[in-house]
């Protein structure tokens, strides 16, 4: 099969992902937009990998999965950590670091 | 034991005594401390006798040891040492300062005893022994420097010893910042000899000085020039002389000891050890004996009017130092160093007893207060009288020795140096004058209450104390004098040691006297075996004709001053009207603080404030650092727009970068 469908996929993936961090306003969902352009990008390196015949790209996804494995854990933490303190969980409110 | 060692067992027992008092101070009660601090400096006395014998074991050759006990520094050719110079002027020196150290720590023992800082005291105290000996010891520019700036130092310590009494710490500073200059002139002397010599050790300066210079060359004389400079502020000399009436502030054993027989006859020894350079800078030797000279005068006329008992003998020391910078700036080394020993002995006992006489009056230091102690005070007033005889110089007292040492030395060089002479002489007379001007007042007279009560068996206390300069109240807390008064009446350790003093003040002479021996002279000869100058070659009858016009003229002072205080009571009243401006003059101690204050201190304080309001404020605080950070502000305010706070503009920002910056590339490389 032509390289070019997995990258279309990808690229359509990263693309609803972008979308959404820059849309949604509810951290969770944005967590979840991330995880979507990472599986994306992901996607486009396992896909290389095979057209190329070596594991370079495999091994670089799986890395990929363990930072976001990470970045997940940091985020849900932010995320608990709002609702105990009672903040809104909404991304547009939290400004307070404005210039 | 070698001689040398004798000597570092000198140096070492009062650092032990320092320590020891310092360290334990929580623990030693009553008078512990004085007995320690007294028995160390005796055992430095003791030691400082065994190097004596020790070096006169040596062939009058061979008296010049030096011993280093490590290297401070050995780059740049600097051979810095720690190493001590044992010839006879050494031990002179040592000899005079342990001794007299010795027994005004005796009479501190009982003087201080109701003071509350009295372990503090006696750890200064031997801390000041410990920087003098050092001093005197030093075999090179470096530890010379370290001992000159220690003694400035214990000074300040002691003057300031009542340090919640305002006009003490006041003088403290002012004599630290006065010694400063000193300590200044003295370092950069040090680089100017250095720069030539290219060693700081005595001996090897003293052998090189000859070969690296001609006689009068313009860096040796600006050298001597600078030592001179550390040598007048250290020796109280006209114009660095105006902190020492202040130093009298402090106790009267620290008077008796620092500001009288010791500390301020270190710049006597300093020009006595840098002879060499100063016979072959003659110019730099002759502004030290001018000045000598002028001190003697000024400070005798401003004795003959100061009515606070201490300030009179200060500025009788003043006077009496004036002679021996003058004698060891012309080349009279021995008669110098023989009037510095004598002095040191009946200066140290007329403090002593002024500070009896202090004591019987609670505390009150003018003259105009005092009268009629003889009956009250017998023994006080005995040593009081020896003091002053042998200050003034009448036979047998060996005041009269030494002084006409001095001047006989001077009328023999002839020429411009009779002039200094016939200055000796006008000195002597005032000597006379407010020496007795000041027993007349004291012990003669109607007794006043103090004494009346004394007769009666009572020693007096104020009800409230108060400072004896500006009248301001005090408490009987730590920093402030001690409640309780001692007299040498009723304390055995005062009087103890004040009759040493007596007796050394008597007989001290005896270590030379013309015709008889020379004891002193000789000793101290292989020092100064390589002065050109002419020795003390004068006939014995010559300087027997001296000491007799001296005695002469001393007894027309003490005439003088009996006509004056005890014969018409009036006429120093009717005296002071008729010479009114005269007595403005020296009763405003010829206005060198004033002058000080508008030459030097007010020019300071103004560059200071243009410093601080035009430089300081303007360029500093104004360009330099308000310039940078309103840089730093405005490019802030420029870009803290760009931090909105929305999350989503950061993602988007992010985004559209990548992007674009992935666009670029793209068209680029097709």
């Amino acid at each position: 099969m032509a390289i070019g469908w997995y990258l279309v996929v990808s690229a359509l993936i990263f693309a609803i992902g972008a979308a959404g961090v820059l849309t949604r306003r509810n951290p969770l969902v944005i967590l979840l937009c991330l995880e979507l352009m990472l599986n994306a990008a992901n996607l486009a390196l396992v896909a290389f990998a095979r057209m190329h015949g070596n594991a370079d790209g495999q091994i670089f996804a799986l890395i990929v999965m363990v930072v976001a494995a990470c970045e997940v854990t940091v985020g849900l933490g932010l995320i608990v950590a709002m609702y105990r303190r009672k903040l809104p969980i909404d991304v547009d409110e939290l400004n307070e670091l404005n210039g | 034991m070698a001689t040398t060692t004798f000597a570092w067992i000198v140096l070492l027992c009062p650092l032990v005594g320092t320590i020891l008092i310092g360290g334990s101070f929580k623990v030693l009660k009553g008078r512990t401390a004085g007995v320690i601090g007294t028995a160390v400096i005796g055992l430095a006395f003791a030691f400082a006798i065994a190097t004596l014998i020790s070096l006169l074991g040596h062939g009058p050759q061979q008296r010049e040891l030096t011993s280093s006990v490590w290297d401070y520094a050995r780059t740049l050719n600097i051979d810095a040492r720690m190493s001590i110079l044992v010839d006879p002027l050494s031990v002179f020196m040592m000899l005079v300062v342990t001794g007299v150290s010795m027994l005004i720590h005796l009479y501190s023992v009982a003087y201080m005893a109701s003071d509350r800082g009295y372990t503090r005291f006696f750890a200064y105290l031997n801390f000041f022994v410990f920087s003098m000996l050092l001093l005197v010891l030093a075999a090179n520019f470096i530890l010379l420097i370290a001992g000159w700036a220690f003694v400035g130092a214990a000074s300040y310590m002691l003057i300031s010893f009542w340090y919640r009494r305002t006009t003490a710490t006041k003088a403290g500073l002012k004599a630290f910042v006065i010694n400063v200059v000193g300590d200044v002139g003295l370092v950069l002397g040090t680089f100017f000899i250095f720069g030539h010599t290219g060693t700081v050790d005595f001996v090897k300066t003293f052998h090189t000085v000859p070969h690296v210079f001609v006689r009068d060359s313009p860096d040796l004389v600006a050298g001597a020039m600078f030592l001179l400079v550390g040598a007048f502020a250290k020796s109280a000399q006209v114009p660095l002389h105006t902190w020492l009436p202040d130093a009298m502030e402090g106790p009267t054993p620290v008077s008796a000891l620092i500001h009288a027989a010791t500390m301020v006859t270190a710049g006597v020894y300093i020009i006595a050890r840098m002879h060499v350079i100063f016979e072959l800078a003659p110019a730099a030797a002759d502004v030290g004996a001018i000045i000598g000279g002028a001190t003697l005068l000024i400070a005798a006329s401003i004795g003959l009017v100061v009515t606070d008992l201490k300030r009179v003998i200060a500025y009788s020391t003043m006077s009496q130092i004036g002679y021996m910078v003058m004698a060891v700036s012309v080349g009279a080394y021995s008669a110098g160093l023989y009037h510095l020993m004598t002095h040191a002995f009946f200066k140290a006992l007329l403090f002593m007893a002024a500070g009896s006489v202090i004591s019987a009056m609670g505390g009150v230091q003018s003259l105009d207060r005092m009268g009629g102690f003889r009956k009250a005070m017998p023994f006080t007033f005995g040593a009081f009288l020896i003091g002053g005889l042998a200050l003034c110089g009448l036979p047998p007292f060996s005041g009269w020795l030494s002084k006409d040492d001095i001047i006989g030395f001077l009328d023999h060089r002839g020429g411009g140096f009779l002039i200094l002479g016939v200055v000796g002489y006008v000195g002597t007379l005032m000597t006379a004058i407010y020496t007795f001007r000041m027993i007349f007042r004291t012990f003669f007279g109607e007794p006043v209450p103090e004494a009346r009560e004394l007769q009666e068996g009572h020693l007096h206390h104020v009800d409230v104390p108060v400072n004896p300069a500006n009248g301001e109240v005090e408490e009987l807390d730590v920093g402030f004098p001690g409640p309780e008064h001692h007299i040498a009446e009723r304390a055995m350790p005062m009087k103890v040691a004040m009759s040493g003093l007596a007796l050394l003040a008597i007989v001290g002479g005896v270590a030379q006297v013309p015709g008889v021996d020379h004891a002193l002279s000789s000793f101290l000869d292989t020092t100064f075996a390589d002065s050109t100058i002419i020795r003390d070659e004068h006939s014995t009858s010559a300087a027997w004709i001296g000491l007799i016009i001296g005695a002469a003229i001393a007894l027309a002072g003490i005439g003088i001053a009996y006509r004056v205080w005890v014969v018409a009571p009036g006429t120093s009243a009717k005296l002071i009207e008729r010479f009114a401006p005269i007595h403005k003059f020296l009763i405003n101690k010829w206005y060198f603080d004033e002058a000080i204050d508008f030459l030097i201190v007010r020019p300071t304080l103004w560059f200071g404030r243009f410093g601080n309001t035009a430089i300081e404020r303007v360029l500093v605080a104004g360009v330099i650092t308000g310039g940078t950070v309103s840089i730093v502000r405005a490019c802030g305010a420029l870009v803290r727009r760009a931090q909105t706070g929305f999350l989503r503009y950061y993602a988007a920002a992010v985004l559209a970068g990548i992007t674009l910056t992935a666009l670029y590339f793209l068209i680029t490389s097709s």
